[in-house]
C-alpha cells in the first residue's frame, strides 16, 4: 500500500488494527518518500534505513492493539540523544558524535512501539527561526521551495508536511515547534514545562526547553504526547503528576470552552491571512457559545527581550561544555586556551556565537542585575499575568506567527527581525504553559498560516479539545496539500 | 612593644569536605576512592550533552546534620547555582554549587584552646559537586580521571575572625573531629577528602577596617596551614611596615618546597557569572526532615570532653585527646566501665593504645586488644598479679597474639611473685652477694634499701612484689 507515509498517526493505527497495512510497509513507504523527496527538502540529517526496517519487522510479531504507537514511523530532531546514532544538533561541533544513551523521550517512543526512521535538520543547537542556521544543509518549505520552513524544528515540520513521516519530535524553546508547524501547515504541540522529560535533549535554554510532537493533526499530537509524558527521575524539572487523558479529551467539542483573544494584537501588523484565520476562528467559536473575551496581556512587547536575555544566559552556560576536550570537534592547538578558542571558533556558527556572547554579557559582574535580574522580574510578571488570564478563560487564541513563512535568506542578516517572528510564541515558554499551533488556512501566496491556542498550566486536555474542535472547522488537511493548492 | 602598635592578622577559612555518601551528588555513580580511572562515570557526571543532574538527598541530609551540629540556620528553601569557569577537570565547564541562597547560614564552631573555650563564627555551609583529577604526564600532555567528578562536597565558610595561624589549625582539627563524629567525612587532608583555602588580611590593632586580603590554596596538612599562614602574615607585615600596600593575590602552597607560589593576581580574577541552576528546582528542606537529622546527631567532641572531665575526673588535656575520635572515646568508655579505674584506663589508652592503633589505621574494630582485653590487663595490674612495667610487656604480647591478658601473662611467665618463701630465698641470695653494702647499711646508710630492692627485682626478673621484698629486706637487715 503506498501513501502510508502521508497518513496521520490515527489513520495508520486504524489500518494496522484492521490488518490492512503493516509497520514494515509503512516504514518502507516512509523511506521511499524520504529517498525521493528529501534531496530537495533537506529535512533529514540522517536516515536509519536498516535499523528502522528491522524494528518494523520485529513489530510484526506484536499485537497492534498492545502498543499505543504501534509501528508509527517517527523522525526525531537531531538535538535529542539517540544511543549509538548520530546526534549533531546540526553543528560542526558535534559532527560524528554518537551519544552512549537514549533520551527519555526516545526510550518512551520505542517502548510505545514507534519506529525511529531518522534525525531531522534544524537550526544549530536549536538557535534560530528558519532552520537556515544548520551547519550541514538548508531546509526548504514544502509549500514553496523559496521559503523557509521556520525553525528551529524546521526539519521535523517539513518532514511531516512533505509526507515523509506521519509524526516527528521537535523541541520548543521560544516557539521552535509551533512556528515551523505554522509555516509548514502541520500541527505542533508544546506541553506544560516539565510535561515531557528533558533528559537527553541537548540543552539550549533549560528553563524554556520542551520536547514535543509535530503531526498532521491534533490526534497525532495527543497520541505522541500521551506516550512521551510523565514523571522522570532523571529530570528534576519534570512534572511529577501524569498527563491528563488527552484521547478522551480530544472529542469533547468546543461548547463549554471559554476563549480569550489578546487585546494587544491590535497593535501588531498582522498578515491578512493571519487576521482572517483569527476572525474565522472567533466566529466559529462564537457559534458554539460565547464570543471570545478580549483579554489584556501586559508585557507581551517585553516578552521577546525577556526571553532573549534569559535564554541566552542559560545557553552561554549550557554550551560551555563544547570545548574540544572530551568529545566532538577538536581543533589542534599548542595550549589549553588556544584549544578552547580554536575549537569553539571553528565549531560554532555565527548565530550560536552571537547568543553565547550575549548570554555571557548579561551574566557578567556589573551587568547581571540590569539584564538577567531584570529579565527574571519581567518573567515573574508575565507568569502572573497569564495565571490571572487563565483564572477567567480556558484557552487563549492568537496567530502562531504574525505572518506566513518568509523567504529563505530574507532575515538572515537581520537577527532582530528573525527574533521577532517568535513574538507570539515565546510568552508560552516564559510562562511554562502548554500551547499548540494548528493550520488554519493559506495566505494570498499560498503559504499556510497557523492559529495558536494556549492553555493554563497542566491543561493539555483543554488545549487538545480546542485544537480538535478548530481543526474540524478549518478542515485544512482536507482542503490543501503542499505544492498543489486545493486538495 | 612594637606589636601593640602594629598589625594583627585576620584569617578566614573555606573548607571543602567530601561527604561519605554511597553515590555522587547528582547521579547514581558510586562515590569511591582509588578505582581504575574513568570507570565510575555516567552521562551525568561526565556532563554529556543532554544529561541532567538530580539531587542526592543523602548528601542534603548530611549537610543539614552538619549545619545543625554547628548551630547554623537551616534554610527551608535554598537554590543551586552554576559557577561558570573553563577548566578540563570540570566537564560541563560549570560547577553546580550554591551562591546567594545557601543551605545553611550563621552558626559557629566552639572548641578549646588550652583551658580557654573559643568560638569561630560561620558565614555559611553549602553543597556542591567536586571536579575530576588532572594527571600531568611527562610527555607534555595531561590525562583526566573523572571518577572523583560529582562527589558531593560541603563548603564551610568561616567569618574572617581567626587571629592566629595556630587557632586556624585548631579550628580545622576540631572541625575534622565534628565531621568524623557525624559520620559525614573522613577529613583526610593529605588524600584531599578535606581541603582548605585560607584568606588573610591585616588590620591595625586600633582599627576595625580590614586590609586587602590574599588567598592561599592547596594547603594539604594542618602544618601547611600554619606554615603558609605564618609566611603570608610575615610577608604582609613587612609590606605594610615598609609603607607599601598589599595586592590582592591568590597563592598556592607548594608542599614539596614548603613555600607560597603566586597563582593569579587581581586582574586575572574569575568572573564566575553565577546564576540559578535551571536544571534543579528550589531545594526544599522541611521541618520534619530537619528534625530527622537532628535526631541523628551524637554527643559532639566538646560536650563529650566536658562530660569526661566531670564524670571520670580527667584533666582537660586528657579529656580532649580521648574524645578527638569517637571510636577512641567509645573504646575508652567501654574499658573504663569494665575496670572502674578511669584514670588508669585513660593512661593506658592515651599512651599504649593510641601509639599502637596507628598501625591499624586508627580502627578500633580491627585492633587486637579490645576493651575487654585491655580491661583484663588493667585488672591484673590493679590486683597485683603483674607489675606495671610487666604490663607493658603483656600489652605488646597481646597485640602480637590477640590473646587475653591472663593467657599472655602465663605464656610470658610474668606473674608477680608474692610468695614470701620464694622472695625470702632471693633476699638471702642478694644479701649474701653484697656483704659491703650490708655493712654500710647497718652502719647507718639506710637509703641503700632501694639498692637492695632493685637487686631483688633484678634477680626475680621483675616479678617479685616490691612491697613484700622491702618488708623482708628490712626485717633481715634491721634485726
Amino acid at each position: 500500500m503506498s501513501g502510508l507515509a502521508g497518513k496521520s498517526v490515527g489513520e495508520l493505527l486504524a489500518l494496522y488494527r484492521k490488518g490492512r497495512a503493516s509497520p514494515a510497509e509503512a516504514v518502507a513507504d516512509c523511506i521511499d518518500a524520504i529517498d525521493s523527496r528529501d534531496m530537495a527538502v533537506g529535512a533529514f540529517l540522517e536516515v536509519f534505513r536498516d535499523e528502522a526496517m528491522s524494528r518494523a519487522e520485529e513489530l510484526e510479531n506484536e499485537d497492534p492493539e498492545s502498543l499505543p504507537l504501534y509501528g508509527i514511523p517517527v523522525a526525531v530532531k537531531d538535538n535529542i540523544c539517540t544511543r549509538g546514532l548520530p546526534t549533531t544538533c546540526a553543528s560542526r561541533m558535534l559532527s560524528g558524535y554518537r551519544p552512549p544513551y537514549d533520551a527519555t523521550a526516545v526510550e518512551r517512543l520505542s517502548a510505545a512501539g514507534a519506529v525511529l526512521v531518522g534525525k531531522t535538520n534544524m537550526d544549530e543547537f536549536a538557535m534560530g527561526s528558519s532552520s537556515e542556521h544548520s551547519a550541514f544543509r538548508r531546509v526548504i518549505n514544502p509549500w514553496n521551495e523559496e521559503c523557509a520552513p521556520g525553525g528551529s524544528s524546521g526539519g521535523s515540520a517539513a518532514a511531516v508536511s512533505a509526507g515523509m513521516v506521519p509524526a516527528a519530535l521537535g523541541s520548543d524553546t521560544g516557539g521552535s515547534i509551533r512556528q515551523p508547524s505554522s509555516f509548514c501547515g502541520v500541527t505542533g504541540l508544546k506541553g506544560t514545562y516539565g510535561r515531557i522529560s528533558r533528559y537527553g535533549l541537548v540543552a539550549f535554554a533549560s528553563s524554556f526547553d520542551q520536547i514535543g510532537p509535530i503531526a498532521s493533526d491534533a490526534e497525532g499530537c495527543a497520541l505522541l504526547m500521551q506516550a512521551l509524558s510523565g514523571p522522570d527521575g532523571k529530570d528534576s524539572t519534570a512534572i511529577s503528576e501524569d498527563c491528563p487523558d488527552l484521547l478522551c479529551a480530544l472529542d469533547g467539542g468546543l461548547s463549554g470552552i471559554t476563549f480569550g483573544v489578546p487585546e494587544e494584537l491590535g497593535g501588531w501588523d498582522l498578515d491578512r491571512a493571519a487576521s482572517s484565520a483569527l476572525d474565522e476562528a472567533c466566529r466559529a467559536v462564537s457559534a458554539f457559545g460565547e464570543a471570545p473575551e478580549r483579554v489584556a496581556l501586559p508585557g507581551m512587547e517585553t516578552s521577546i527581550a525577556c526571553y532573549y536575555v534569559i535564554a541566552n544566559a542559560e545557553a552561554s552556560s549550557n554550551l560551555a561544555r563544547f570545548d574540544g576536550v572530551r568529545y566532538g570537534l577538536r581543533e589542534s592547538s599548542d595550549s589549553l586556551y588556544s584549544l578552547y578558542a580554536s575549537t569553539r571558533t571553528e565549531g560554532f556558527g555565527e548565530e550560536v556565537k552571537r547568543r553565547i556572547l550575549l548570554g555571557t554579557y548579561v551574566l557578567s559582574a556589573g551587568y547581571y542585575e540590569a539584564y538577567y535580574g531584570k529579565a527574571q522580574s519581567v518573567r515573574k510578571m508575565i507568569r502572573k499575568a497569564y495565571r490571572d488570564v487563565f483564572s477567567r478563560i480556558d484557552l487563549l487564541m492568537l496567530p502562531t506567527t504574525p505572518g506566513p513563512a518568509f523567504r529563505l535568506g530574507e532575515r538572515l542578516d537581520d537577527p532582530v527581525s528573525m527574533y521577532l517572528s517568535d513574538i507570539f510564541t515565546t510568552p508560552a515558554n516564559i510562562a511554562g504553559l502548554p500551547a499548540i499551533s494548528i493550520p488554519a488556512g493559506l495566505s494570498a501566496e499560498g503559504l499556510p498560516i497557523g492559529i495558536q491556542l494556549v492553555a493554563g498550566a497542566g491543561r493539555e486536555d483543554l488545549l487538545l479539545r480546542g485544537a480538535r474542535g478548530l481543526e474540524k472547522i478549518f478542515r485544512f488537511r482536507e482542503r490543501f496539500v503542499p505544492g498543489g493548492g486545493e486538495a | 612593644m612594637a606589636e601593640s602598635a602594629g598589625f594583627i592578622p585576620v584569617i578566614g577559612l573555606e573548607v571543602h569536605a567530601q561527604l561519605l555518601t554511597r553515590t555522587k551528588m547528582f547521579c547514581r555513580c558510586p562515590a569511591v576512592f582509588g578505582a581504575e580511572p574513568n570507570t565510575m562515570v555516567c552521562p551525568v557526571c561526565l556532563g554529556l550533552p543532554g544529561a541532567l543532574p538530580s539531587v542526592n538527598r543523602k548528601a542534603v541530609s548530611m549537610a543539614v546534620r552538619l549545619g545543625l551540629a554547628l548551630g547554623c540556620r537551616i534554610e527551608g528553601e535554598s537554590v543551586f547555582a552554576r559557577k561558570n569557569y573553563f577548566y578540563p577537570d570540570a566537564p560541563r565547564n560549570y560547577q553546580i554549587s550554591m551562591y546567594d541562597r545557601p543551605l545553611c547560614s550563621g552558626g559557629g564552631l566552639r572548641f578549646e584552646d588550652g583551658e580557654e573555650e573559643v568560638s569561630v563564627g560561620l558565614e555559611r555551609i553549602h553543597l556542591e559537586d567536586d571536579a575530576g583529577k588532572l594527571l600531568h604526564g611527562r610527555s607534555g600532555h595531561s590525562l583526566i580521571d573523572f571518577n572523583r567528578c560529582g562527589t558531593p562536597l560541603v563548603e564551610i565558610v568561616t567569618l574572617p575572625e581567626i587571629d592566629s595561624p595556630r587557632r586556624a589549625s585548631l579550628f580545622l582539627q576540631n572541625l575534622r573531629h565534628v565531621l568524623s563524629y557525624l559520620g559525614i567525612c573522613d577529613g583526610n587532608l593529605e588524600e584531599g577528602s578535606m581541603r582548605v583555602d585560607v584568606n588573610i588580611s591585616m588590620r591595625r590593632r586600633d582599627d576595625k577596617a580590614l586590609g586587602t586580603r590574599t588567598e592561599i590554596k592547596n594547603l594539604n596538612s594542618f602544618k601547611a596551614v600554619e606554615a603558609g599562614l605564618e609566611m603570608e602574615i610575615d610577608r604582609q607585615r613587612k609590606v605594610l611596615r615598609s609603607g607599601g600596600s598589599v595586592v590582592q593575590v591568590t597563592n598556592l602552597w607548594d608542599a614539596g618546597e614548603k613555600r607560597l607560589v603566586t597563582m593569579r593576581r587581581k586582574e586575572q580574577a574569575h568572573d564566575y557569572r553565577y546564576f540559578p541552576e535551571p536544571d534543579l528546582p528550589t531545594l526544599v528542606v522541611d521541618a520534619a526532615w530537619i528534625e530527622d537529622e537532628r535526631a541523628k546527631i551524637p554527643e559532639l567532641p566538646l560536650e563529650r570532653a566536658r562530660r569526661f572531665r566531670r564524670e571520670y575526673g580527667l584533666s582537660a588535656y586528657d579529656a580532649r585527646v580521648l574524645t578527638a575520635e569517637s571510636d577512641i572515646a567509645d573504646y575508652f568508655e567501654k574499658t573504663a566501665g569494665m575496670t572502674g579505674e578511669p584514670k588508669m584506663t585513660a593512661n593506658w589508652v592515651m599512651r599504649d593504645v593510641l601509639r599502637e592503633i596507628k598501625t591499624y589505621g586508627g580502627d578500633t574494630g580491627s585492633f587486637p586488644v579490645g576493651p575487654e582485653e585491655l580491661s583484663g590487663l588493667i585488672g591484673l595490674i590493679k590486683d597485683g598479679v603483674i607489675s606495671t612495667s610487666a604490663g607493658t610487656e603483656v600489652f605488646t604480647g597481646m597485640l602480637g597474639s590477640g590473646e587475653g591478658a591472663l593467657e599472655a601473662v602465663r605464656r610470658l611467665g610474668l606473674e608477680r611473685i608474692s610468695e614470701k618463701d620464694e622472695i625470702e630465698a632471693i633476699v638471702e641470695r642478694v644479701l649474701g652477694s653484697c656483704p659491703d653494702e650490708v655493712e654500710r647499711y647497718r652502719g647507718g646508710k639506710r637509703q641503700l634499701i632501694k639498692f637492695f630492692v632493685g637487686q631483688v627485682m633484678k634477680e626475680s626478673a621483675g616479678k617479685a612484689d616490691p612491697k613484700v621484698a622491702t618488708e623482708l629486706l628490712r626485717r633481715r637487715l634491721d634485726s
